[in-house]
């Protein structure tokens, strides 16, 4: 078992604390569970690709849970995998993907591991149509603060399942996980592109087409005003199968389920500001005039997935004072405060590079979990920019006025009540967790300051 | 715990009666402030204007030259409010019209400006490492910079509270939690109400503001106005017989 004090921050780098990192395996953290929680607690951390604070301990404890000797198994017959908590989707693809499997839920990114995916109960492309990783899961093996391992399943402890699942790591340690993987003839995915002038059209465009395909998303262009306003890329794909394949990509379905992404450098620190208002017009202008007016085609899965993987620490390009994202969700009735809050965004002037807009379906059940029916918009922000949180606990009153709620894995910013606000079932969650946890073994930053805990 | 702005959500002031800290205070408020603790002696209520609705501002008994409770008295703040994230150390006293000519008020004068400091200080810092995050605002002075013959009694308290503040910093470095010392010139507040304005007077809310862009840029030192910086650089080092006749 490694250990160091170290100080540690989310993805958007703010606001850090110091905790003790330790790197153990799951028997060595049920034996030293009682010198690892302290006077502080413990919290789970995978790779670190929460926004905010939700896996920092200030001056507690954090782990970092290493995969065991025989991290992923997967049953071919039902395509069931049972992974352990500390693999990263990147590592899972890697052997998953050669074998005909595709993950049943990605986020943007390959670098989360799958036990942040289940306390994230993390969404993606396909959550209109699969809903968020949590309905995915059969099995949880959880290390609770009693010192005892149990296996759980949704029939078998459905209090402690529903808590768990986008419970942010506060109701045990998740071990291991197992969910239905999806079959997958290649990899690549077929996607049709298409710009759209604004978004009355955009609204329009994914309101009808959404059901046709498996994944969608919207790029949206918060920097675009006037007529222009929320002029967008939509794509929208599915997986594609080996016969679209050969019609056109012959060359890639010669070998149609390889697998090895490329790692890319990391992007230097303290590069050129980027942050200047012109760079973001111009750089959003050319990502949107590159794009054909329709295109029909195929994207390898990474391609398609996780763009952004493609440089590694691409958050440095924000600055030294860090960035935030601010997600949020409202209910489809309500897509005139999404229009709204969108206008606001883009007069405002501090918006980044790219924002997304998606459709999301069903929720999954978990008491914390953010997706619901609705229209999710997702965007960066600069930390450095003073004067921008009275103007977000503006966008947080429109959003909580109308029933949305705010992402937990995007928050650095929140408050108690904007949480409690958003999540009606919040005191249930509590009750079950003081019930599987009455001496507050788990805790974070996030969880102290958003009086979770 | 501070949010993605560098807001606090509480803040512990020392001093609890200071128009500069109440100026800090309300710059740094925000709707993620939940709790202000205003620390002073008699604890009588103090209040502070144009906060967010939703801040609880609370006032405590708290003697700066009382050094053996000041552990026990961070301790149990924290227990009852949650981590400390900013801390303002904000007591201290000019100092009477005969203060440099007498010794018993001079040794009053540095148990509270220099020993109270230090002590509580040293408390702060103890519980800003226990949490693994935190900020220590220290309230020093450019007076502590260079002291001058009108005032070198309460320039020397200055001086020895500036030195402990940045030497504690250097030691917390690693830790999570961070001092920063801020040295303004002269400010309109009530205790230098009737005194002569100096050169780049300012007000609390010039201050507010330095301390408020310096915690969201991490520094270790700030100085209201900023340009003090460069005054003082070489005002410390002119002859004494020129630093003599600037303190006219």
């Amino acid at each position: 078992m490694e250990s160091e004090q170290r100080a540690l921050t989310g993805w958007g780098r703010t606001a850090p604390s110091v905790a003790t990192l330790v790197r153990a395996s799951a028997d060595d953290v049920r034996s030293g569970l009682t010198d690892l929680v302290g006077d502080r607690g413990v919290i789970a951390r995978g790779l670190g690709r929460s926004y905010g604070d939700p896996a920092q301990n200030g001056g507690g404890t954090v782990v970092e849970l290493q995969p065991g000797e025989d991290p992923i198994r997967i049953d071919s017959a039902t395509g069931i995998a049972r992974v352990d908590a500390g693999v990263s989707l990147d590592r899972l693809l890697r052997v998953i993907v050669p074998l005909g499997w595709f993950v049943p839920v990605t986020p943007g990114t390959r670098f989360v591991t799958v036990g942040g995916a289940v306390a994230s109960d993390i969404h993606g492309k396909n959550h209109h149509a699969d809903g968020s990783f949590g309905a995915h899961c059969t099995s949880l093996t959880m290390l609770l603060a009693d010192g005892s391992i149990h296996s759980i399943t949704p029939t078998s402890n459905a209090d402690l399942w529903w808590a768990t699942i986008g419970g942010m790591g506060l109701t045990g340690l998740i071990l291991d996980v197992s969910f239905q993987l999806i079959p997958i003839e290649t990899r690549h995915c077929t996607v049709d592109t298409q710009r759209v002038p604004n978004l009355d059209a955009l609204i329009e465009k994914m309101e009808a087409s959404d059901h046709l395909y498996r994944y969608t998303v919207a790029w949206i262009d918060l920097v675009a005003t006037g007529k222009h306003l929320g002029r967008s890329v939509l794509s929208m794909g599915n997986h594609a199968r080996l016969d679209e394949l050969r019609e056109t990509n012959p060359k890639a379905a010669v070998d149609p389920l390889d697998f090895d992404p490329p790692v890319f450098p990391d992007i230097p620190k303290q590069p050129i500001n980027v942050w200047s208002r012109n760079a973001v017009r111009v750089f959003n202008e050319l990502w949107y005039r590159k794009t054909p007016k329709h295109h029909h085609g195929t994207e390898s899965l990474t391609g398609f997935f996780h763009p952004l993987d493609m440089a590694g620490q691409w958050t440095r390009l924000y600055g030294r004072h860090g960035f935030l994202q601010y997600q949020f969700v409202v209910p489809f009735e309500a897509i005139d405060t999404m229009r709204t809050i969108i206008t606001k965004i883009s007069e405002e002037g501090h918006a980044s590079f790219l924002a997304v807009l998606k459709r999301m379906g069903a929720e999954s059940g978990g008491l914390l979990s953010f997706p619901k029916p609705g229209w999710t918009l997702t965007y960066d922000l600069p930390a450095g920019v003073h004067g921008l949180g009275p103007w977000l606990a503006e966008l947080d009153d429109l959003v909580l006025g109308v029933g949305g709620r705010h992402y937990l894995a995007k928050d650095a910013l929140a408050t108690p009540g904007v949480v409690a606000a958003g999540y009606p079932r919040l005191d249930e969650w509590k009750t079950i967790r003081d019930r599987v946890d009455p001496d507050g073994v788990w805790a974070s930053d996030q969880a102290r300051r958003l009086d979770l805990i | 715990m501070m949010n993605a702005f560098d807001q606090p959500q509480t803040v512990l002031v020392l001093g609890g009666r200071s128009d500069i800290a109440h100026a800090i205070v309300r710059e740094l408020g925000s709707a993620s402030l939940t709790t202000v603790v205003l620390a002073h002696r008699g604890g009588g209520d103090v209040t502070i204007d144009g906060l967010p609705a939703g801040a609880n501002v609370v006032s405590v008994d708290f003697d700066a030259t009382d050094h053996g409770s000041h552990s026990a008295f961070v301790e149990r703040v924290a227990a009852e409010y949650g981590d400390l994230d900013v801390v303002v150390q904000a007591f201290g006293q000019l100092g009477g019209d005969t203060v440099n000519n007498d010794p018993i008020e001079a040794g009053d004068l540095v148990d509270v400006n220099v020993a109270g400091a230090v002590s509580s200080g040293l408390a702060v810092a103890a519980q800003l490492r226990t949490q693994g995050h935190g900020v220590l605002v220290v309230l020093s002075s450019v007076a502590g910079v260079r002291t001058r013959p009108s005032n070198f009694v309460y320039g020397a308290t200055k001086a020895g509270q500036d030195a402990f503040a940045t030497g504690l910093g250097h030691s917390l470095v690693g830790s999570g939690a961070r001092v920063m010392t801020v040295r303004p010139g002269f400010v309109r507040s009530a205790m230098t109400d009737g005194l002569d304005e100096a050169p780049f007077a300012c007000d609390p809310e010039d201050v507010a503001v330095a301390v408020a862009a310096g915690l969201r840029s991490k520094k270790s030192v700030v100085w209201a106005p900023g340009i003090l910086r460069y005054v003082f650089a070489v005002l410390r080092i002119v002859p004494g017989v020129v630093w003599r006749k600037l303190d006219r």
